[in-house]
């Protein structure tokens, strides 16, 4: 798959923009789960990873082919999200509720529509809570703990996509687990 | 072993598969014997396993096409390059441009004498070509290195390559008039004067006739 990437990347740099919607449409839900699980809110979320994909067309000169496509690209996405996240501080431990709730309207509503069996939408409500509790996190904890939880992500290349070191990584993921077994536990 | 600092860094560095084979001996011997690392390590895997089952969330339906349909617009020069690899025909014809444009240049610094594409009735004097009182040219009209003057009609386009269009001598007696409003010819006036409007010219003309030879098809 990777190859077929390096070989859309190739094309697109040559100018031809339609390769591009092949790159799109094999990452669109890694980094909009990303950039949702970071943000917490579903607009926010489009577009924030709309804002990704665009940057990093703008933007594909400078990427080397030897690299991983995906690091680069879902650094171009983290930071987006942090970005963001920065500039919502000043409400943002008033927020993190809301934006929690937010979630679970998302949630809620999905359950309402398909009228699920009792598990599952007790399953949605646990996941709506896992999630809130995941954006409850300090930002730096929060992003590695995404990272490392979307397809098992190796730490190295959460290091590369945070652009800190590896060591740090082990750290915040450790604490940032640490965390959310406080949390977690009584679930 | 001391719970808080050593235990628990180990089972961190078991769930990030860090473990040498000696830490993990070391941490499964401890957690035989203490329940509250026991604990801790279950409430730690359970953890991880609630955080794995909120699952991927997908992208919005029509992600891809949003993103598409907002992307900057493709340079132009970069579709042209990429149409011409993909027709070398049409590649053929833009060398034949290239060779053509070259040319053009020779000529426009070359040909200095003044000439004009049709010659009945028509007097050229000093530079300038004369349409003559009386006279009526059917056709369009094209003069190189000189003005042109028309006293007489021209039914077509005139196009007046290094050169003006001076007013009819009639002029003066039109006076408080705007002669420009005055058409002596029924059809388009070009007036080409500086080399990039004269290779312009060329190349409009030149496209012309491919699409026209096109169309004959
Ligand atoms: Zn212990």
């Amino acid at each position: 798959m990777e190859t077929m990437i390096k070989q859309k990347i190739k094309e697109v740099k040559k100018g031809d923009q339609s390769a591009f919607e092949d790159i799109v449409s094999f990452y669109q839900n890694k980094v909009y789960h990303i950039c949702f699980r970071m943000i917490g809110n579903a607009y926010e979320a489009e577009d924030l990873a709309q804002e990704a994909f665009i940057r990093a067309y703008t933007n594909i000169h400078t990427f080397d082919n030897r690299r991983k496509f995906s690091t680069w690209l879902y650094r171009i996405a983290t930071n987006l999200t942090i970005d963001r996240i920065r500039k919502k501080k000043p409400d943002y431990h008033l927020d993190a509720q809301v934006r929690g709730t937010e979630g679970l309207d998302m949630y809620s509503q999905l359950a309402a529509d398909q009228a699920l069996p009792e598990e599952e939408v007790e399953s949605l409500e646990l996941q709506t809570y896992i999630h809130k509790e995941i954006l409850a996190l300090p930002p730096k904890y929060r992003s590695v703990i995404v990272l490392r939880y979307l397809d098992e992500l190796p730490l190295q290349d959460i290091a590369e996509i945070l652009d800190i070191p590896v060591g740090t990584v082990k750290t915040r993921v450790h604490r940032g687990r640490e965390a959310l077994r406080k949390k977690l536990r009584h679930v | 072993m001391d719970c808080n600092k050593q235990a628990v860094a180990l089972m961190h560095k078991y769930m990030d598969g860090d473990l040498t084979q000696e830490e993990e001996r070391r941490l499964r011997h401890h957690l035989q014997a203490c329940s509250t690392c026991q604990n801790h390590f279950h409430e730690l895997k359970k953890t991880t396993t609630l955080i794995k089952n909120t699952g991927p969330v997908s992208a919005p339906k029509n992600f891809t096409s949003n993103v598409m349909a907002n992307l900057p617009k493709e340079k132009k020069k970069k579709r042209y390059t990429r149409f011409l690899q993909k027709h070398p025909i049409l590649t053929a014809a833009a060398v034949f441009f290239i060779l053509m444009f070259s040319s053009v240049f020779t000529t426009w610094n070359q040909d200095q004498q003044v000439t004009v594409s049709k010659q009945e009735n028509l007097e050229i004097r000093d530079n300038t070509v004369i349409v003559p009182e009386g006279v009526t040219v059917n056709g369009d009209l094209v003069v190189r290195n000189g003005d042109l003057r028309i006293e007489g009609q021209i039914n077509g386009d005139v196009t007046i390559i290094n050169g003006d269009i001076i007013e009819g001598q009639a002029d003066h007696q039109l006076e408080g008039i705007d002669s420009s409003t005055l058409q002596a010819y029924s059809g388009e006036l070009t007036e080409v004067n500086k080399i990039h409007e004269w290779v312009w010219y060329q190349t409009k003309n030149a496209i012309t006739s491919i699409f026209s030879f096109g169309s004959d098809e």
